[in-house]
């Protein structure tokens, strides 16, 4: 742990904070349907274009089961054509390499998973996806599921300023406001600030290079068949194999990171992800990108406050977050800089900790630091492989998913998981003092509480369930590309990311094997929709029950949401929530790995 | 069913022009500033030796040869292969990981003259997270200097200089790691031939 790190989390907090206020003060005029930006007389003209070809009417608002529908109505609509694009990208434009239709389970997998913003990938995308599949099955995902995630956390926000009242907005108002003013305007000067530092955007074919030395390598044998050939002790045989040219990757890659971390989605365009040096070529970019992830969670809390007029309460969702951000930042890097000891055991200096997965220009901290944010935040983008990680060192990524990613959160969703949790700190708060919970005027009732706990226990319920399945069926071992308790490790990761809406991985685990095993793909797909309409449709019935109070004055025995008490209380909420669910399965995975690997236990 | 009806309306008429506008209008207006104010990293930061495309600048290839500086492992397909990126996702407590590093590091002493017990630099033995990492540590370049500069008949303050010539740098020190550029290094190492050889040096 180098002084060079401790200042570049000290700068990554200061820019965050700087650009809290003024990008928070954006997203109150973007979220008010009448609200005027810098941008109206570009883009006013074509929103109101957008609503009369919608068949919209922008001043009607609709109460949270009509914008829950509409929201779902069109979920469905998206998912089934990215799945008929996926498909059918065979028989499509913009497919220079000639990629094959995408298979039934991985094109499901896949839509459900970019329209719930997980972006878990089942496929390496440079060897499965087309030009076209990226930018109009994918990257408009990256879009919606941002814009959806921003508009259901503006419309709570909503129930909880208003009272005595049943609408929250307009969702097609909410989803065309952010995506043209917010969205889309930044995604174009990211973008171009990603290509000037190196990141290709092309509709050319992948070149090919001639390159400097031939290399000869050693591939398995293959009969004619195709299958391969083993000795007479099972092994596999291996021939040489030349290798004199390399295929360089192309496309339209720039375009789709900038909005795949301003949209905390984090599916990448190759399969190597933010680790890739065309998706994330520079320590600039790689700054940049992690910044690009809060920004919006980050700006929420501020548009929290400003709407509830107590922008104190704001600052304090804001602080509580970033405690539990810098203490996982912590914990994480000081395990892969401490590194792994059974590698120093074998000859590898200890001065460089573990850069198993990891990038040199990244270096264990930006890797580490990379790797805390993608999973606070529902973003799931990679700069290093977490498989690779110490077990510690992975922990963190593991926990921070399954504490529910409200560590400044998806964006959106970080927010509205959030206020799951602030109701049920001021429900826990108001239950010790014995009297009538309350946050921000109104009274938290039994409903209330209710449906925020169906929120919290469906997550439980999806993550352990499925892992607990997987890790004891011949089709869940299978997928698993390391033994003994990291094998373990890699199931239980992939669905706590998965209902997370995460969609980071313990990469080495196989969810679409060769044999063409479904059942991954599909209790993945499941999982994501769990994770992601289990928790809004509650969101939402809360925020429905919050707009229908009526306010009723703070006393002396209000429990105050803001200051150092309702931080703690908030923090030991998450916490204890968090680790009650999932210590004893987390003891079995990467605690226990902890102590096998002081012990030089090998598997 | 009426309000369901005018839903599905909206839903169809809204991914088809959101579609159009960030599917559509987006990428292809990102195409045109990258082609005319960044072409060559929107082509891919090509690398071309005599009109013929050798590479990339931030793609690894392999070198396995005495008179190159040699990349860092790569579990990328049969390694550096752009179409396979990816790194080895093998846990701690893999036995099959520490096979791997306990051999590239015995590979590593022998290569490059270092005693049996002598400690190597992480990099050097470890695979990248995507296969394709174009840099190696500054310390790791270091030990490969005398071999190179042996094998090339060149004086290791020559080779040296094309190392640090070749080091990319984080902005002020801050947001990264600086590394050594293994194209790069070595393509300039390959164009220098055979001016900057040590003249003096005799049998």
């Amino acid at each position: 742990m180098n002084t060079s790190g401790w200042l570049q989390l000290a700068l990554y907090i200061v820019v965050l904070l700087l650009i809290t206020k003024p990008l928070g003060i954006y997203l109150f005029r973007v979220l008010d349907a009448n609200g005027k930006t810098f941008l109206d007389p570009v883009v006013k003209p074509v929103e109101l274009l957008t609503y009369r070809i919608f068949g919209v009417d922008p001043e009607k608002e609709q109460g949270w089961i009509l914008y829950t529908m509409a929201m779902l109505i069109f979920e469905l609509v998206t998912v089934l054509f990215t799945y008929l694009v996926l498909r059918f990208q065979n028989f499509l434009p913009l497919n220079p390499q000639g990629m094959a239709g995408v298979t039934d389970h991985l094109a499901f997998n896949t839509a459900w998973s970019f329209a719930t913003n997980t972006n878990w990938q089942s496929y390496g995308g440079e060897s499965t996806m087309s030009y076209l599949s990226q930018m109009l099955a994918l990257a408009s995902h990256n879009f919606f599921s941002a814009a959806i995630g921003i508009a259901i956390a503006a419309a709570v926000v909503r129930g909880i300023v208003r009272h005595s009242t049943k609408t929250l907005g307009n969702f097609w108002v909410d989803l065309v406001r952010i995506n043209y003013y917010l969205l889309l305007p930044i995604s174009i000067v990211y973008a171009v600030f990603l290509v000037a530092q190196g990141v290709p955007q092309n509709f050319k074919p992948y070149d090919t290079a001639k390159v400097v030395e031939v290399q000869t390598v050693q591939v398995p044998k293959k009969d004619d068949a195709g299958n391969p050939v083993k000795d007479a002790k099972g092994n596999a045989v291996m021939v040489d194999q030349k290798v004199d040219s390399q295929s360089i990757v192309e496309g339209p890659i720039a375009s789709q990171m900038a909005i795949k971390m301003l949209g905390t989605n984090g599916g990448g365009y190759t399969n190597a992800n933010a680790a890739h040096p065309f998706e994330n070529p520079t320590p600039l970019s790689n700054f940049i990108q992690m910044l690009s992830i809060f920004a919006i969670p980050s700006a929420l809390t501020y548009y929290l406050g400003r709407m509830v007029k107590n922008q104190g309460h704001g600052w304090s969702v804001w602080a509580a977050m970033a405690i539990v951000f810098v203490a996982g930042v912590l914990v994480c890097w000081g395990a892969e800089a401490a590194g792994n000891p059974i590698m120093n055991h074998v000859g590898v200096d200890r001065a460089g900790g573990n850069m198993e997965g990891k990038e040199v220009r990244f270096g264990i901290f930006n890797s580490a630091l990379f790797a805390t944010i993608t999973t606070d935040a529902s973003c799931g983008a990679v700069n290093s492989m977490h498989d690779s990680f110490t077990p510690l060192g992975g922990f963190v990524p593991l926990f921070n998913i399954q504490m529910g990613e409200i560590i400044f959160g998806g964006v959106g969703s970080g927010l509205y998981g959030m206020i799951l949790f602030i109701v049920l700190a001021v429900f826990i708060a108001g239950l010790m003092v014995g009297r009538t919970p309350e946050y921000l005027g109104k009274k938290i009732e039994s409903y209330d509480v209710k449906v925020a706990s169906i929120a919290i226990l469906l997550m439980a319920f999806s993550i352990l369930g499925f892992a607990g399945w997987a890790a004891l069926t011949p089709w869940g071992q299978a997928g698993e590309n390391n033994s003994g308790p990291h094998g373990l490790s890699e199931i239980f990761y992939a669905y706590s990311s998965c209902t997370g809406n995460n969609g980071s991985a313990f990469a080495g685990l196989t969810a679409n094997p060769t044999n063409n095993d479904p059942h991954y793909d599909i209790t993945l797909a499941f999982a994501t929709i769990i994770g992601r309409f289990g928790m809004i449709i509650p969101v939402m019935a809360l925020a429905g029950s919050l707009g229908r109070k009526k306010l009723i004055a703070t006393g002396a025995g209000t429990f105050p949401v803001t200051g150092g008490l309702f931080v703690t209380l908030l923090i030991g909420t998450i916490l204890l929530v968090g680790a009650l669910t999932f210590l004893p399965a987390l003891t079995l995975t990467p605690i226990l790995e902890h102590f096998l690997m002081l012990n030089g236990k090998l598997f | 069913m009426k309000t369901f009806v005018k839903e599905l309306y909206t839903s169809v008429a809204a991914t088809v022009v959101l579609c159009a506008v960030v599917s559509g209008l987006y990428p292809v207006l990102i195409w045109g500033i990258g082609q005319v104010l960044f072409s060559h990293q929107a082509n891919g930061s090509l690398v071309e030796n005599n009109g013929q495309i050798v590479g990339s600048e931030l793609l690894a290839q392999g070198f396995s040869g005495a008179k190159y500086f040699h990349p860092r492992p790569s579990a990328a397909g049969t390694g550096y292969d752009p179409l396979n990126s990816g790194g080895s996702n093998l846990g701690p407590t893999s036995q099959k990981l520490i096979d791997g590093i306990k051999a590239n590091v015995a590979q590593y002493r022998q290569e490059n003259g270092l005693s049996g017990d002598a400690v190597v630099p992480a990099d050097a033995v470890t695979a990248s997270g995507s296969g394709l990492d174009p840099h190696i540590s500054l310390q790791n370049a270091r030990i490969q200097v005398p071999r190179v500069a042996k094998e090339r008949g060149f004086s290791e303050d020559v080779v040296r200089g094309e190392v640090s010539k070749a080091t990319d740098n984080p902005l002020f020190g801050l947001g990264g790691e600086p590394g050594v550029n293994v194209l790069k290094v070595n393509l300039a190492l390959d164009s220098l031939a055979p001016k900057g050889r040590l003249a003096e040096k005799k049998p």
